[in-house]
Order: structure tokens, then sequence, then C-alpha cells
């Protein structure tokens, strides 16, 4: 039980905190999930998010459905997605209801012109931070190079991306160009 | 069939058919809009707009706005659920499945392929948010200066403080976007 309220409150406040969606919830799990709870490891993350990306949902919610499913199994997936989303329901409810004009007011969009400075930084050490982690050699490197091409400046959807990552990702050990787990 | 119910559903099928995160949710919300008339699409641009300016992931927050449009409270909690459940059911099989097959040597390739390429999508998320905060859009017509010198100190800040929560560094940049009027 104490785990159960512990990961609702915890990814409440990964919620409460998160704006622009799922990538820019990246250094709040870095801090929260990987730092202080050790619930996962850096490693691990990265795999979620691979998975929400090419399954359905929300990533954000896909993330704490699985870290949630391995520290507590079923009910600990369903304590920290409702975790996440409960500040979503507090928050609107409260703004939609009241200040209908919110998103004009002249002080949310200054606020939200600071915010965003804040999330560019952190989002620019988390980069360093997991580049340094994840991409071990070349063939890395060229992975890396080949989907932020793609993905900066086509079209071409993020699934087939992640799908191709994986396939060179298979060919490239195979071959034994790319170690397991670099 | 009754709204709620109708509408959970709606939302369920949102959840489970939008790949990629909260922005894919979109083309499925001005869908409903058309099909049922519960919201127009100026409503639509509405709370995309708040959606986008309030914590939380989008795809969430829209969810909750769209409920609470139309029953309130209840609303918000009913159709927020809708569009999590398919993640939930989703994630913990893939998440049961993946514990099982982990060790597996195909899957510990696809990974190490996979691994880079997300850095290589959390990299495009970085700068996009980037040309942003500095820029306004990518004409590159404008040039926040303001904002540019407050990165410049939190990204000093960061490497000084480096284990302070990012919390604190979203909270204080709101109020010095407030304070300079950024």
């Amino acid at each position: 039980m104490k785990k159960l309220i512990q990961l609702y409150v915890s990814w409440f406040k990964m919620g409460l905190f998160t704006f622009g969606g799922g990538y820019a919830m990246l250094p709040m799990i870095q801090k929260e999930v990987i730092e202080k709870y050790h619930w996962a490891t850096e490693d691990e993350v990265m795999d979620y998010y691979a998975i929400g990306q090419c399954t359905p949902g929300v990533i954000a919610v896909n993330t704490s459905t699985f870290i949630g499913y391995y520290q507590a199994g079923i009910p600990g997936a369903i304590a920290a997605t409702l975790g996440v989303v409960t500040p979503s329901i507090i928050i609107i409810s409260i703004i939609a209801g009241l200040i209908t004009n919110f998103s004009s007011l002249a002080i949310v969009q200054h606020a939200l012109n600071g915010i965003r400075v804040a999330v560019c930084m952190l989002m620019i050490n988390a980069v360093l931070k997991l580049g340094k982690g994840n991409i071990k050699n070349k063939i890395g490197f060229l992975i890396f190079a080949v989907a932020l091409i793609f993905a900066m400046f086509t079209k071409v959807s993020t699934v087939l991306l992640v799908i191709g990552a994986g396939i060179a990702g298979v060919i490239f050990s195979r071959i034994g160009w790319l170690k397991k787990n670099a | 069939m009754p709204k709620l119910l109708l509408m959970f559903l709606e939302f369920f099928k949102t959840g489970l058919f939008a790949v990629g995160g909260g922005l894919a949710t979109i083309p499925f919300l001005r869908e409903i809009g058309v099909r049922y008339g519960w919201y127009t699409m100026s409503d639509l641009s509405t709370m995309i707009a708040v959606s986008e300016s309030t914590p939380g992931p989008m795809g969430v927050n829209m969810a909750s706005y769209v409920g609470f449009s139309q029953y309130g409270v209840l609303g918000s909690i009913i159709v927020t659920l809708g569009l999590i459940l398919p993640s939930l059911i989703v994630i913990c099989i893939i998440a049961n499945f993946l514990e099982k097959f982990k060790e597996a040597e195909l899957v510990q390739q696809i990974f190490a392929g996979l691994k880079p390429a997300v850095v290589a999508f959390i990299a495009v998320a970085t700068i996009d948010i980037l040309v942003t905060t500095l820029f306004g859009d990518y004409t590159f017509s404008t040039f926040h200066w303001k904002q540019f010198i407050c990165l410049f100190i939190l990204l000093a800040l960061s490497k000084y403080k480096p284990k302070l929560h990012p919390i604190w560094f979203i909270v204080a940049s709101a109020v010095v976007g407030i304070v300079f009027a950024f």
C-alpha cells in the first residue's frame, strides 16, 4: 500500500510540473524515478520511451504505466497512471470552469514563456546526459544521426523510424558492429 | 446510448489508435467534434491553447477539457479514464511480455538500435522548443534576447547546482518570466 501511495504521489508531482508533453517530462523522470526512488535505470526509461513511442496513447501515460507495473504489478500501473493524470483533471476543471480566457491572459503568457526557458535548459541537459549514456560507438552515433535527420527534416512517422532503428540494431549486432547494451 | 458512455467510448478509441503522443490526438478530437457537435472547431482551438498552457500531458488535458465542457468534473474524470485505459491495458501486456523476454538476444539487439534513435527524438524535441523559445519560430525573424540571457544563466546555474530538483527551476523561471514580461 505504501508503495502504491508513493507511486501515485510521485507521478502526481511529475504530472503537475510537466509543461509540453512526454519528452519534456524526461528531466522530471530522471530526478524522481531514476535518482530519488531508483524505480528504473536510465537505460530502462529509454526502452519505455521507445515502446511508448510506437504504442497507442500519450507517452507520459505509457511511461508511468510501465514504471508502476514493474514496481507493483497492475495495481502499481493503475496508481502511477492515475497519479500522472489527476493534476490535469483538477487544473483543467478549475480553468475551464472559472477562467475561460486563461490562455490569453498576459500574466499566463509571461509565466509560460519563462517556464519554456527552464524546459529548454532541462532538456538540453537531459539530451547531453542521455547522449553520453546511450551513444557509445560509431554505429550508435550513425543511428542517432540518421534518426535525427529524418525526424527533423522529413514527415516520416516516428513509428517507422523506431521500427527502422530496431531493425538496424539487429543487423548491426549480427554482423558484430554493435555490441549488446551499447 | 447515454452521451457520457458515448464520450467514454470515443476517447477510448482515441487512446487506442492515436500513436505518438499528445499531438496525435488532435485529428481524432477534430473528427469527434465534427461528428457529434459536442464542441465547435473554435472551442477546439481554445482547448488546444489551454492544454498547451497548463501542466500535464497535452492529450490528457484535452480529454479533461472536453469531458468538463459537457459534464463538469464527472465528465472530466470519465473522459480522461477513457483516453488512458487503452494505454494501461496495452502497456501492462507489453511490460509483462518484456519482463519474460528482456534477456533474449533479439530483444537486446533491437533495443541497442532503439536507444540512439530515442536520443535523436528527444534531441529534435529539444531543438524545437529551443527555436520556439529563442526565435518564436523557424523563420528566425525575431530574437528574444531576454530569454537567451535567462537560458544562459539557467544553464550555468544547473552546472553549479546539479542536484536541484527541476521543479525549482520551473517555478523560478515562471516568476522571472512574469517579472521581466517575457
